[in-house]
Order: C-alpha cells, then sequence, then structure tokens
C-alpha cells in the first residue's frame, strides 16, 4: 500500500493551505480531489481575503489568476421597492497588498493546488474518497479510495472534504448534520462587457464592486449579493436551508426576486446567464465542530464549518485558507515527533483559536442567529420607511423631526422607541 | 418503475418548468453544456404588477444547460420513494436547487440524478422532515457537475 506523511481530501483553499504548509514542512503529501481539476466542485459568494496568504505565498497577488480587487463595497437594505446604501470606495484597494479579490473558483483553487504541487505535494484528480482506514485501536490511518487498489496509509489524515463532509461524518467528529445548521448558495453568473460593468458600478480598471443585500427577499431571510468579475456579474441567495425548504420557494425564484428589484435590475440588464450553480454553506458558529481533531484525523474549512456569515462579512476562503494552515503545520509536527494520536494533534485546536479562525467566529457567534431573527429582520424595511420620510418633500407641511419620524416609523413596524435601543445595543454587543 | 413512465415524468415537469416561467424559450438539450450564453427573452411582464422582472426568466432546461454535468450510470442518490408516500411536506421538491424530485400520481418521489450539484441539501431537508428516505454519496471522481465560472 502507498505512504504518504499526509494525505489531504480534497484540493480546495484548505486542502492546498494544508498540503502546502506541510509539503513545506518537510512531510511527503498526497492531495486527492474528487473533481477533474481543483475547483470543478466549488462555489463561492465571489470575493478572497487572501491577506492570510502573505507569508505561506509571499506577493500572491503577482501570480494569482484575480479577476479584480474589490474598491466598492456596499450594504443595501432593501425592500420590495426602496433601497438604502451604505456605499464605501477606497481606491487604494486596489493596490497591494489588496484587500478583497474576486476570482472564479475553477482557476483560484487551480492555482493554489498548483503551488502545493511545486512545493512537493502529489496533486491526484478525479478521485473520491470513500472511506477512512482505521488501525486496531480505531485511529485514523488513511483513506480509501474509488481507484483500483486505491488504498492509502497516512501518518495523518486531513479532511478538506467540504460542507458535506463525509469524512468528518465517518471518523465521529461531526454530527449528520441539520438543515439549522446550514444555508444553501444559490447563484448565477452572467455575461456582460467588461466596460458596460466598468460603466454600471463606476470602476476602472481592475476596479471591483462587491454588495451585500438585505431585506429584498420578501418571504425568507436570505440574503443577496453581487459581485463584479472582469467580464460577469455573479448575482446569488444565501437563504437559511430550514428556511428555504418551509417556505417552499425555489432557489431560481429567490435569485429572480433579486435581479428584478429596481435597486439592481439596472446593473443586470440584457446580461446572458452564463453558468448557474448553487453548494451548501455552513451558516454560522452554530455549524462549527465541536472536536476538530482525532486521532490521525483534522478537519478544515467548510468541512469543519469554519465560515463566517455574520452581517457585512460573509467569508469561507480565508477561513479555508486559515485553518488549512494550522492543519498542515499541527500534522507535519505530529508526524516528525511521531505521534500521530489526539493529544498530539490537539495542537491544531489552539493554533485555530489564537488565530481569526475561531476567534472571529468566536466573537461573531451570535450575529447568524440574530441577524435572521423576525426582530431583526424588520429592520431592513424600518430604514427604508426612515428614509422616505425624511426625504419626502411634502411642502407646503413643514418637515417632521428626526424623532418623530422614528417613532412613528417603528410605531408603523410594531415597536417602540426603546426596542429600538434594545436593538441596537444589542446588536452593537454581539458586533464586539 | 419502467423507463417511459420516467419519460413521461419528466416530460411533465419540463412542460410544468416551461409554464411557470413566462415566455418560456424551447427547451434545449439538457444533457450538455450550451454553446453560447443564454439571452433572455423579453419579457410578457404586465408593467402594471409593478415588481416583475424586465426579462422573463430562463425555462428551467436552458437554466440547467448553462452547468456541464459528467454523468456517471448509476445514481449517487438513492430516494427510497416508498418512504417519500409518508412524508407530507415533500420539501425536497421545492429546495432542490437542480428541480430534480419530481412527485409521482401515487405519491412518491421520482429522483434524476444527472444533473445533481451534489450539494446534499436534499438530505438535510429529508431529515428536517423526520424523513430517511436519501441515501448520499458523492460520484465517482472525475465524475459529476464541473464548474467553471463560479
Amino acid at each position: 500500500m502507498t505512504r504518504f506523511d499526509v494525505v489531504v481530501v480534497g484540493a480546495g483553499p484548505a486542502g492546498s493551505a494544508a498540503a502546502l504548509t506541510a509539503a513545506q514542512a518537510g512531510a511527503s503529501v498526497l492531495l486527492l480531489e474528487r473533481g477533474p481539476f481543483p475547483g470543478a466542485k466549488n462555489v463561492h459568494g465571489g470575493v478572497i481575503y487572501g491577506r492570510v496568504l502573505d507569508d505561506l505565498v509571499p506577493r500572491w497577488w503577482e501570480q494569482a489568476p484575480i479577476q479584480r480587487w474589490v474598491t466598492r463595497r456596499s450594504l443595501m437594505m432593501a425592500t420590495g421597492a426602496q433601497a438604502l446604501s451604505v456605499d464605501y470606495r477606497n481606491g487604494a484597494w486596489a493596490e497591494p497588498p489588496y484587500n478583497g479579490a474576486i476570482a472564479y473558483r475553477s482557476e483560484f483553487d487551480s492555482w493554489l493546488a498548483g503551488v502545493a504541487e511545486r512545493a512537493g505535494a502529489r496533486l491526484v484528480c478525479s478521485t473520491t474518497a470513500t472511506a477512512l482506514l482505521r488501525g486496531p485501536d480505531g485511529s485514523v490511518r488513511g483513506v480509501r479510495t474509488d481507484r483500483e487498489g486505491g488504498e492509502v496509509e497516512a501518518g495523518v489524515v486531513i479532511a478538506c472534504d467540504g460542507a458535506n463532509s463525509l469524512l468528518a461524518r465517518e471518523a465521529g467528529l461531526r454530527p449528520s448534520g441539520s438543515a439549522e445548521d446550514f444555508a444553501l448558495g444559490a447563484k448565477e453568473v452572467l455575461a456582460l462587457p467588461r466596460d458596460e460593468i466598468d460603466r454600471r458600478f463606476g470602476l476602472t480598471g481592475r476596479e471591483g464592486a462587491a454588495m451585500e443585500v438585505l431585506g429584498c427577499t420578501a418571504d425568507v431571510p436570505a440574503s443577496a449579493f453581487l459581485h463584479t468579475a472582469l467580464d460577469t456579474v455573479s448575482v446569488g441567495v444565501l437563504v437559511p436551508a430550514a428556511d428555504l425548504a418551509r417556505s417552499r420557494i425555489r432557489p431560481e425564484e429567490l435569485i429572480a426576486e433579486v435581479k428584478a428589484h429596481p435597486a439592481i435590475a439596472p446593473y443586470l440588464r440584457g446580461a446572458e446567464l452564463k453558468e448557474y450553480a448553487a453548494h451548501l454553506v455552513p451558516d454560522g458558529s452554530r455549524a462549527v465542530l465541536p472536536r476538530l481533531a482525532g486521532p490521525g484525523i483534522l478537519v478544515c474549512g467548510d468541512a469543519a464549518g469554519l465560515v463566517l456569515t455574520a452581517g457585512p462579512w460573509l467569508e469561507g476562503v480565508n477561513f479555508a485558507i486559515g485553518s488549512g494552515i494550522a492543519a498542515g503545520e499541527a500534522a507535519a509536527a505530529a508526524v516528525r515527533a511521531g505521534d500521530t494520536g489526539a493529544a498530539a494533534l490537539a495542537g491544531y485546536r489552539s493554533r485555530l483559536e489564537s488565530s481569526f479562525v475561531l476567534g472571529d467566529l468566536h466573537r461573531f457567534r451570535d450575529v447568524p442567529h440574530l441577524m435572521r431573527s423576525e426582530r431583526m429582520r424588520r429592520y431592513p424595511r424600518l430604514a427604508c420607511d426612515a428614509a422616505e420620510r425624511l426625504l419626502t418633500v411634502d411642502n407646503p407641511r413643514p418637515k417632521p423631526g428626526v424623532t418623530t419620524v422614528l417613532r412613528e416609523v417603528a410605531a408603523a413596524h410594531g415597536a417602540r422607541m426603546r426596542d429600538l435601543a434594545r436593538d441596537g445595543w444589542q446588536l452593537l454587543r454581539s458586533f464586539g | 418503475m419502467t423507463m417511459s413512465m420516467l419519460d413521461r415524468l419528466r416530460r411533465r415537469r419540463i412542460r410544468r418548468s416551461a409554464r411557470r416561467e413566462a415566455g418560456a424559450r424551447p427547451e434545449r438539450d439538457a444533457g450538455g453544456r450550451g454553446d453560447a450564453p443564454l439571452r433572455p427573452g423579453r419579457g410578457s411582464a404586465d408593467p402594471a404588477a409593478g415588481r416583475r422582472p424586465e426579462w422573463s426568466e430562463y425555462a428551467f432546461g436552458d437554466r440547467m444547460a448553462t452547468v456541464e454535468f459528467r454523468v456517471q450510470d448509476e445514481p449517487h442518490i438513492v430516494v427510497d420513494t416508498a418512504a417519500c408516500q409518508a412524508c407530507p411536506g415533500q420539501p425536497c421538491v421545492t429546495a432542490c436547487p437542480a428541480d430534480l424530485f419530481t412527485p409521482t400520481a401515487d405519491g412518491g418521489i421520482v429522483f434524476n440524478h444527472e444533473q445533481c450539484f451534489e450539494c446534499g441539501l436534499c438530505r438535510l431537508v429529508c431529515e428536517g422532515a423526520g424523513g430517511d428516505a436519501i441515501t448520499w454519496s458523492y460520484p465517482r471522481g472525475g465524475h459529476g457537475v464541473v464548474l467553471r465560472w463560479s
């Protein structure tokens, strides 16, 4: 049987970062990918925050296949007919070290896996890991694949096999998973000429826009997003799986509702559908595995539920890379020390706790639930109605004061001023 | 269930989804990736209705034809249609982003694995409804969905 120090399952950002880190530390590494190429099975909102790569791949921005750099970030609160936006622009984000990068996962994931390969990891695509191999003491000793004679022995298996992680489930690290812990991301990639995208979104060169939209789907607490690549715009929704099932609305109907919104439709007029895609997303801190390591196995990225879905922040790729780096370090150290037991691998969790990965997820742990609550979901509508009252000039009537407007609008939405204050305080607290 | 019944059901579903989307374009072969991106047809939406798409949405088959699937013969997901007959809500029918679950006249479900995104939502909503009808796994390596722009 073939043997590697470290076998990484899944060549997404978590897997490639783990493979690269372990290979750089001198371990022999096999990186398995079930798609025909890395990224073939992957979907994301559109933005990658790449600073986590600074140490691992110096000057990564010079070689990574990036479409545009985010220089415009907006948060839109919407009702059926209104929209109120916070629109932030920063031209400095179009220069190193950059902030957000817009990329296609087929290109980005293939690139990062290539970096791992050049560091010595062996990448094998079109291969599904179907089961874990166990030692007599129950510890994980490798994986079985769907290739003929495809059993591979490993010092440590790093499961980076995505939101459904069958391996983490088999290892007993993850419960079967409940609809309450996941969201469905469904998106369309729409083609538009590059100069048309520049004109509509107010961009030049490689500048890009990333927009989040709250409240524009009437019956479901979905958030929507809009991101510009060079000559495509991706538009999609993130909707809690349980709410989607209850609503009996189809995912593509939610996307259609977003695209038809009067504040969004002008951006997309005449665009042509290039690809439709859907993927499961671990939905906030509730989905984080209580145990991230077992004897001979570590779990990273989506497989471990390490995704931040907190209001304006929707981040997964950076959390995947961050956890992959920590897992690669922990695995290589354990292999070097000749002990890959659960205690020896426990350093993985402490590495994550002292980094942004579990730091951010812990800090914002209450946000995903809070943002979806009935109480908070009324705020996009409330904000839009308040803006309408303040900005409508109905002379000869004199203007109402701001406090009057707030009180009236709150009352119209079944709230009192003290509810607003209480919710504001809670929101502030949950955002740390 | 015979193939001809499956085909009839599939055709019925295609007609249903075509009706659902006003101004639907003719169905194209949903088995492969389209050569060119889709251009939405001009909508027949009533402007008086206010918030309607300015263009008609795509027929579902056209939408799925933008995605490449390297189909394997044997299904990677198996649905126990007898168990589905006891399921009151059948949430998989509307939740599946690829619209692969079709109710049958006898109250069961017919599932077609060929255009599956491998997202796993069906398993979650089935278990969420108290069901256990879905045996879920990934296709063999190199098979299934291949995404390029997502």
